[in-house]
């Protein structure tokens, strides 16, 4: 049983970015210099009363977790839910990754963002996102949680519709909102089961209502299994899976760095946060568990084939974030949340390395995104050239960078972990080869072979100012130095510990194999015969279209969810409301207009008429009397 | 001397009520309709003072008090009335003045 150490560290880890976002929110306009230091500013802020947090957890005997009551907040029969923070390995793990890695990304966006007027309001949501997803991973209750949940997904609404006067953005941002309603409401139904009869949200109750869980049943199904697959849904909207993954690759509308922060390294990693922490709960559904591995190694595979086939530098790194997480809830199914929790680590590491690498490529060339104009840039941007290979390298598992470490402990749990499905193993191989050969493909087409990049842009063509490259660099030397973190052992500390065969050298070397032989290819096929990929794709006809269109789910979506959905809308609108309601509504008005209309003519607005009725009511009123 | 008896009073009030109420209802103009407004007042005060006096109690003396202080308070105003319908209106004919209506 954990040990609960009551402090107020935990409150200011938070307090930091939300007044950032109050300054920047009201006075940002005023000081606009101001903004482009109080936003990094704050983030650093919290980055250091989290570490001293973490001090004071790490002085404390194992299995024991800091709590923080700001305010009672929920209090309703039995159910109590508190404004309270938690701090346990797990949720440390999230706060360094959420604080660190946005601090960097907040400073990269100075430079990112400096020929845009809107810099403050900028900063006002990137503080805001942070604040929310702090929230997310430091409540001590789903409720609290589930606020930090639709906090971070207003932001990110808000910052992929950054540039609103583009109408594509707007509709970018749109999407990605009303995606995850949908599993935003899956999430509620979930919690609503839990209160029914858990009758508690904060994780500590829940692990101690396991045994009345266990054995409750609604409608002939075991309340766990409904509670987790409708929480699972839920995480697939936040974290982009199969089947509500369509809005992250529309979501690169925002501001590269917004990417890099939100759609990379922390928001989208939400859901699988979301299944770490209730573990318990999971572990109540083994067959919860093998739906999130499914789900995990399908959406990683199928992902992964798509990236192949973009052309967009930021739709092919979007595409590896959604198969990237796949890998995570793969992690997590197969029973190995410390391994999901690592890749996550290492995955904000190299993602948004990578993220803002393309970020700097598109600086450097004027905001031009299509990989198939540029080519040659090693020399020209060599900064940026050099931290990308090593986010390349770690993401496609090369070893000794960070990807290798965490990504093959993911796979090999599929064949040995705790709930092994040797299958999807095999689906991790096969997704982890596509891996490396996509991300060698992009950087293969933008910085070796001939360069394809127009006149103009090729004449202010620039290596990324300072405040850009040092970012740059320190999450280059996290992502290939990320793998040596003792995360797993330190998220197992939460989630129970996990016995493990080592991997074996068998699999060590179809691991490596698979990854050298991904970026060996991509580097023949796209460097040393470039006519190649075109044949290759001709030969393939139909399915390289299919796969080039995403495999056209946007339009299937379209077909069989949104318009029926939007034609019965019309029916509601135009049968129901207009006829009959609005038929009901003025049929009412009309009735008492049409009725009303002979009385109003007893009104004359002549006194003396309104004199005579006085006397007749009076003479009436006399004569009752009298007679009765 | 002998007392008048209280019912030729109350004969008298009752003839001047009914003058009273036929002006208000017949007469156009309104300052007359105001006269006989004022008709109908005293009628009802000359039956309070004339039941006091013939009850023998000072109730109906004190209530005609307080209708005379009235009456000359719904005078004032009454008056002020008509003075700004005539001046916006020229005219005090009731049959002229009914936009106070649907």
């Amino acid at each position: 049983m954990v040990t609960i150490t009551t402090t107020d560290a935990l409150r200011w880890i938070v307090f930091f970015p939300a007044l950032g976002f109050l300054w920047n929110c009201f006075f940002g306009r005023r000081f606009p210099g101001a903004a482009k230091v109080v936003g990094p500013g704050v983030l650093l802020a919290s980055f250091v009363a989290a570490v001293l947090a973490i001090l004071q957890l790490h002085a404390l005997p194992a299995e024991s977790a800091l709590r923080d009551v700001v305010f009672p907040w929920v209090d309703v029969g039995t159910l109590r839910a508190d404004v309270g923070f938690w701090l346990d390995p797990l949720s440390a793990v999230m706060v360094l990754v959420v604080t660190g890695v946005g601090f960097l990304i907040h400073v990269y966006s100075v430079g990112y963002m400096h020929d845009d007027p809107d810099v403050p309001r900028f900063f006002t949501y990137l503080n805001l996102f942070v604040t929310a997803m702090l929230i997310l991973v430091l409540a001590d209750n789903l409720l609290l949680l589930f606020v930090g949940w639709e906090g971070v997904g207003l932001c990110s609404y808000l910052l992929v519709g950054f540039w609103w006067t583009k109408d594509e953005n707007c509709t970018a941002g749109r999407k990605a909102m009303l995606t995850n309603r949908v599993g935003d409401a899956c999430f509620l139904v979930a919690l609503f089961l839990l209160i029914q009869h858990a009758r508690t949200l904060d994780f500590v109750g829940l692990e101690r209502q396991a045994d009345v869980l266990r054995t409750a049943t609604i409608g002939g199904w075991s309340v766990p299994l409904v509670a987790c697959l409708l929480l699972l849904l839920g995480a697939t909207g936040k974290s982009a899976q199969i089947p509500l993954y369509v809005w992250l690759p529309d979501a690169m509308a925002g501001p590269t760095p917004v990417s890099a922060l939100i759609h990379a390294a922390t928001m989208v990693t939400a859901g699988v946060y979301l299944t770490c922490r209730l573990h318990g709960l999971f572990a109540l559904a083994p067959d919860a568990l093998t739906a999130v591995a499914v789900v995990g190694a399908a959406t990683a595979l199928y992902a992964a084939t798509i990236a192949v086939a973009q052309t967009d530098i930021k739709k092919v790194l979007a595409y590896s974030t959604i198969s990237q997480l796949g890998y995570m809830f793969l992690g997590v199914g197969v029973g190995l949340p410390g391994a999901a929790v690592f890749h996550l680590v290492t995955h904000a590491f190299f993602k948004g390395l990578l993220f803002l690498c393309a970020g700097s490529v598109m600086h450097a060339l004027g905001g031009e995104q299509d990989m198939r104009r540029m080519g040659g840039l090693w020399r020209r941007i060599p900064i940026t050239f050099g931290t990308m290979a090593v986010g390349t390298l770690a993401i496609a598992g090369v070893p000794p960078f960070s990807g290798f470490f965490s990504k093959d402990e993911i796979i090999w749990g599929g064949f040995a972990g705790p709930h092994p499905h040797p299958v999807l193993g095999v689906v991790g191989y096969a997704a982890a080869g596509l891996t490396a050969f996509y991300i060698g493909r992009l950087m293969c087409l933008t910085f070796f072979g001939t360069s394809r990049v127009d006149a103009h842009a090729e004449h202010h063509l620039h290596e990324s100012p300072p405040v850009m490259t040092i970012p740059l660099v320190v999450l280059a030397v996290l992502a290939a130095v990320g793998g040596v973190l003792p995360v797993p052992h330190v998220v197992e500390q939460v989630t129970g510990h996990v016995r493990m065969d080592e991997a074996t050298l068998v699999a060590k070397a179809v691991a490596i194999a698979d990854s050298l032989g991904g970026l060996g290819l991509a580097w023949v096929l796209y460097v040393l015969r470039p006519e190649l990929p075109d044949r290759i794709a001709t030969a393939l006809g139909g399915f390289y279209r299919l796969v080039r269109d995403k495999y056209r789910i946007d339009e299937l979506y379209d077909r069989v969810i949104y318009r029926p959905v939007l034609a019965m809308a019309d029916a509601a609108a135009w049968v129901i409301d207009r006829t009959f309601i609005d038929g009901i509504v003025n049929g009412v008005g009309a009735f008492v207009v049409s009725t009303s209309g002979a009385w109003r003519r007893v009104q004359t607005g002549n006194v003396q008429h309104y004199a005579l009725s006085f006397l007749v009511g009076a003479l009436v009123l006399v004569t009752y009397y009298l007679v009765g | 001397m002998s007392e008048t008896p209280i019912s030729w009073y109350l004969a008298l009030s009752a003839v001047l009520f009914a003058i009273g109420t036929v002006g208000v209802l017949t007469r156009r103009n309104l300052i007359v309709v105001f006269m006989a407004i004022e008709l109908l007042l005293n009628a009802v005060n000359l039956s309070f003072v004339a039941l006091a006096r013939g009850l023998g109690s000072m109730d109906g003396q004190v209530i005609v008090f307080f209708v005379m202080a009235v009456a000359a308070a719904e005078a004032a105003v009454g008056l002020a009335i008509m003075l700004q319908l005539y001046r916006l209106r020229e005219t005090l004919n009731a049959d002229e003045v009914t936009t106070l209506r649907w």
